[in-house]
C-alpha cells in the first residue's frame, strides 16, 4: 500500500482543503523517527466528507491534526483555500483557525468539567465573536437547540450531568459557533452506544446540509465511514492505499489491504458465510522502521519481489477510484 | 471412552440453568438493578451471545453466573445451576476451585489484565501449577503448547516477554491461552474484541471459534455488537435495562425480530451493504435509570410502538412457537396491532414515532422533542 503520488487530486475551484506529500515524523530515543505519516496527499471539495479510515497507528488522526498544524507537519503542503496553512505567519495562523474546527474522540474529557455547558460553547466567542455577553449566549443558544440540547436548562450545568452523546451533541455545538468551513471529525461515535452513534450520525449529516460544512471524518468503524462519506481513503502505516468514491470502493476494492479490512467487518447477518480460517499472525510492522517499497507487502497475499522494491505510485481505475498498489484488484486502465 | 460417553448424556440436560438471577447494586441513591430477574439455559458446548448496549447489564450477568460480583454492596439473588451444583450462596472458596478449571472468562481489555510487571509465561504458569498441581518444567510446557495453539509464532521467545512488548491482539491471544489453560467447560468472553482492530477482531473471534469447536466447549459470548454474534453463535439473548427482552436462535432472531427494542438496534447500525448517506433509524432517548426504572416495560418511553398497557404492565418473556423464540412484548413487531399502535401513535406525534419515522431527528433528551413540535 502505500503508496504515494498525487494523481488522484483534484484541480477545481470547489477545492477547499489540499494537502499534498503531507509528511509527519516524531523524534524517538537514539535518534530515531516515528515515521506516523509519511507522505500522503488528498483533497476535499467544498461540502464534502471525506472518510480517513485505518487500523490504529496508520496515522489517520496525526493526519487530522496536522492539516490544524497540531502540531505542524514535518514536511508537506496543507492549503485551506489556496492559502498554505504550513507558511502562515502564527498570528495569520491563529486566525485562520477559525475556519477549521475539531470534534475528538471522548466527548466528556473533550469538555472542560469545571465549566458550566454555557461558557464552554461560547469560548470561542469570547475570542473572536461579537463583544456582548447577550449577542455570544443568543448564537450558542441557537446552536444548542440546532444539536438537540436544550439551552435553557443546560446554560448553568457541567459535563458530568450529561450523558456521553448529549456531550458530543454539546461538543458539536462548540465547534459549530465560529461557523467553520471545514469539520475535522476524530473518531466521533467511537465511544457512543449504537444507538447514540445512529443518532449523531444523522445529526452530522443535518448539520452538513443545513450549515454547508466540508468534514474529514476519521474512523476505524467502515461501516460508519461509508455511511457518512462522499468519499473514502483507506490509510495503512502511514500512506494511503486507496481512495474512491464511497460505494465504488466497498463495492469493488482494488487495494489487498481494503478487501482485507472489508472481509474482516462483521456484517449483522447470519446467513453470511464467515470465513473461519486462523492464521498466525506477525506483529504488525514498526512505524520507526516501515518496510521498503509498499508497506503493506508484509501482510499481503498478493506480494512480490517488485512490492519491495518500488513504492507504488496512485494509479487511476475511474474517474472517482485511484489506488497505490503494483497488483491491484481491479484492472488500471491503459496499462 | 468414559469421558466420551459423559458429555454425550449431559448433551441433552442444559449445563447452566440460570433462574429468575438478579444482582443489585446498593449505592447511597437506593439499589441500582443491574440485572433484575434473568433467566436462561445452555446447553453443552453451544455458544451464547449476549448482546446489549452499555448499561444493559450483560457483563455483570456474565459476572454473576461465575460468581466473580463478590464486593460487599452486591446483592445477587435467583439460582445459577452449573451441572446440577447451586453456585449462589456457595463460599468464595468453594466458587474459587471452579474457576479456570470449569469457567473460565476473556475480558474486554488485553492492555490491562495482564499484570505488566510479570512476564507472560509466568501469568500462564500461576494458575495451571496450582489447579493441575503440575511442576515448572510439566507447566511450562503446556503454556507453550498453549501458545502455539493460539497460533502465536514462536512460543518459546514469547513467553519470556512481558505484555507490553506485545501488540493488542497478541495479548488477547494470551489472555485466550490463559483461560484455556486449566480446560473449562465453560468460556465466558466478555466483549473479547471491542479493543481490536477490525482485522484482529476477525482472527480473534475465529480462534475463539476454533478452540471452542476443538475443546468441545460452551460459550457465552457479550457483546455491544450484532454483527460479532450474528454468524458465530447458537443462540442469542438481547438485553435492555437488566432483562432479556429477546432470545432465539441467532438465525430465528434475525430472521424474525419481535421485540422493537431488537428490531431498533439493527436498525440503527450502519451496514456496509447500505448506499452512503443511508438515513439510519435512530432511536429517540436514552436507557432508563435503574435505580427508578419506569413502571411497565423498560423499553416503553423511547418504544414508537408503546401503548397504555405498555406502560403499566410489564410484559414477560414467553415462549411463543415451538422454535425457543421467546420476547417481552405487549405488541411484538410485525404483527396487525404493531402496525395500528405505530399508525396511532405516529397521529398522536409521540415524539419516539415521527423520529422513528424519520420525519423529526432523533434525540436523547425527549424533552427537546417536545418542545420542537
Amino acid at each position: 500500500m502505500a503508496g504515494s503520488g498525487t494523481a488522484h487530486l483534484r484541480e477545481t475551484a470547489e477545492v477547499l482543503l489540499q494537502v499534498e506529500g503531507l509528511v509527519v515524523e516524531f523524534p524517538a530515543p537514539g535518534g530515531e523517527s516515528v515515521k506516523a505519516v509519511s507522505g500522503i496527499s488528498f483533497d476535499i471539495a467544498r461540502g464534502e466528507t471525506l472518510g480517513l479510515v485505518g487500523e490504529s497507528g496508520c496515522g489517520k488522526s496525526t493526519t487530522g491534526r496536522a492539516i490544524l498544524q497540531l502540531p505542524p507537519p514535518t514536511g508537506g503542503r496543507v492549503q485551506l483555500e489556496s492559502v498554505d496553512l504550513t507558511t502562515l505567519a502564527p498570528d495569520n495562523l491563529r486566525a485562520r483557525r477559525t475556519d477549521m474546527q475539531m470534534i475528538f474522540q471522548d466527548p466528556i474529557s473533550s469538555l472542560n468539567p469545571r465549566r458550566a455547558i454555557g461558557e464552554i460553547v461560547a469560548e470561542p466567542l469570547a475570542v473572536w465573536g461579537p463583544e456582548g455577553k447577550d449577542e455570544q449566549w443568543a448564537i450558542v443558544s441557537s446552536m444548542l437547540e440546532a444539536v438537540g440540547v436544550d439551552p435553557a436548562s443546560a446554560r448553568y450545568k457541567h459535563p458530568h450531568e450529561f450523558s456521553g452523546g448529549q456531550c458530543q451533541r454539546i461538543s458539536i455545538a462548540r465547534a459549530l459557533v465560529m461557523q467553520p468551513q471545514l469539520i475535522i471529525c476524530d473518531e466521533p461515535v467511537s465511544a457512543l452506544d449504537v444507538s447514540v452513534q445512529a443518532q449523531i450520525l444523522n445529526l452530522l449529516e443535518d448539520l452538513k446540509v443545513q450549515y454547508g460544512l466540508t468534514l474529514l471524518f476519521i474512523a476505524h468503524d467502515l461501516a460508519v465511514v461509508k455511511n457518512i462519506s462522499d468519499r473514502v481513503g483507506v490509510m495503512y502505516l502511514g500512506k494511503l492505499c486507496e481512495t474512491s468514491e464511497s460505494d465504488e470502493l466497498y463495492a469493488r476494492p482494488a487495494h489487498p489491504y481494503t478487501a482485507l479490512l472489508l472481509e474482516s467487518v462483521p456484517e449483522p447477518d447470519p446467513t453470511i458465510e464467515i470465513d473461519e480460517t486462523v492464521v498466525e499472525m506477525g506483529e504488525l510492522p514498526s512505524p520507526l522502521d516501515p518496510p521498503s517499497g509498499c508497506r503493506f507487502r508484509t501482510r499481503c497475499l498478493y506480494a512480490q519481489d517488485r512490492c519491495a522494491e518500488e513504492e507504488p505510485q496512485m494509479r487511476k481505475i475511474s474517474e472517482e477510484h485511484y489506488v497505490a498498489c503494483h497488483f491491484p484488484l481491479i484492472d488500471v486502465p491503459g496499462q | 471412552m468414559a469421558e466420551a460417553t459423559d458429555k454425550q448424556s449431559r448433551a441433552s440436560t442444559p449445563l447452566i440453568v440460570v433462574d429468575n438471577l438478579k444482582t443489585h447494586f446498593k449505592v447511597p441513591a437506593g439499589d441500582v438493578k443491574a440485572v433484575d430477574g434473568v433467566s436462561f439455559e445452555l446447553e453443552l458446548g453451544k455458544t451464547l451471545g449476549i448482546v446489549g448496549e452499555s448499561g444493559s447489564g450483560k457483563s455483570v450477568l456474565s459476572r454473576s453466573v461465575m460468581g466473580l460480583n463478590v464486593a460487599s454492596n452486591v446483592q445477587v439473588t435467583g439460582s445459577v445451576k452449573y451441572n446440577g451444583r447451586e453456585l449462589i450462596g456457595l463460599r468464595t472458596k468453594e466458587i474459587k476451585k471452579l474457576w479456570g478449571v470449569e469457567m473460565a472468562m476473556v475480558f474486554q481489555d488485553p492492555m490491562t489484565s495482564l499484570n505488566p510487571v510479570v512476564k507472560v509465561g509466568r501469568q500462564m504458569t500461576e494458575h495451571v501449577r496450582k489447579h493441575l498441581g503440575l511442576n515448572k518444567k510439566e507447566a511450562r510446557t503446556l503454556a507453550v503448547d498453549l501458545l502455539r495453539s493460539v497460533h502465536i509464532p514462536e512460543p518459546d521467545k514469547r513467553f519470556e516477554n512481558y505484555p507490553h512488548q506485545m501488540s493488542g491482539g497478541m495479548r488477547q491471544r494470551v489472555c485466550i491461552a490463559i483461560a484455556l489453560a486449566c480446560g473449562p467447560e465453560v468460556l465466558f468472553a466478555d466483549e473479547p474484541t471491542t479493543a481490536l482492530d477490525v482485522t484482529v477482531q476477525h482472527q480473534i473471534l475465529n480462534l475463539l471459534a476454533e478452540q471452542q469447536r476443538e475443546r468441545n466447549m460452551t460459550m457465552i459470548m457479550v457483546t455491544h455488537d450484532l454483527g460479532v454474534v450474528a454468524g458465530r453463535a447458537d443462540e442469542i439473548a438481547v438485553m435492555y435495562a437488566g432483562k432479556i427482552v429477546e432470545k432465539a436462535s441467532a438465525k430465528g432472531l434475525f430472521a424474525n425480530m419481535r421485540h422493537p427494542y431488537t428490531q431498533a438496534l439493527l436498525r440503527s447500525i450502519p451496514k456496509t451493504s447500505q448506499a452512503k448517506h443511508s438515513r439510519l433509524q435512530a432511536i429517540s432517548g436514552r436507557p432508563p435509570d435503574l435505580i427508578n426504572p419506569p413502571a411497565g416495560c423498560k423499553f416503553a418511553p423511547r418504544c414508537p410502538y408503546a401503548q397504555e398497557q405498555c406502560h403499566e404492565e410489564e410484559p414477560e418473556l414467553n415462549e411463543v412457537g415451538t422454535s425457543g423464540h421467546r420476547y417481552a412484548c405487549h405488541i411484538p413487531v410485525g404483527s396487525n396491532a404493531s402496525d395500528e399502535a405505530f399508525a396511532k401513535n405516529l397521529e398522536a406525534e409521540l415524539p419516539q414515532a415521527l423520529a422513528y419515522a424519520g420525519r423529526i431527528a432523533a434525540v436523547e433528551d425527549l424533552s427537546v422533542l417536545g418542545l420542537s413540535n
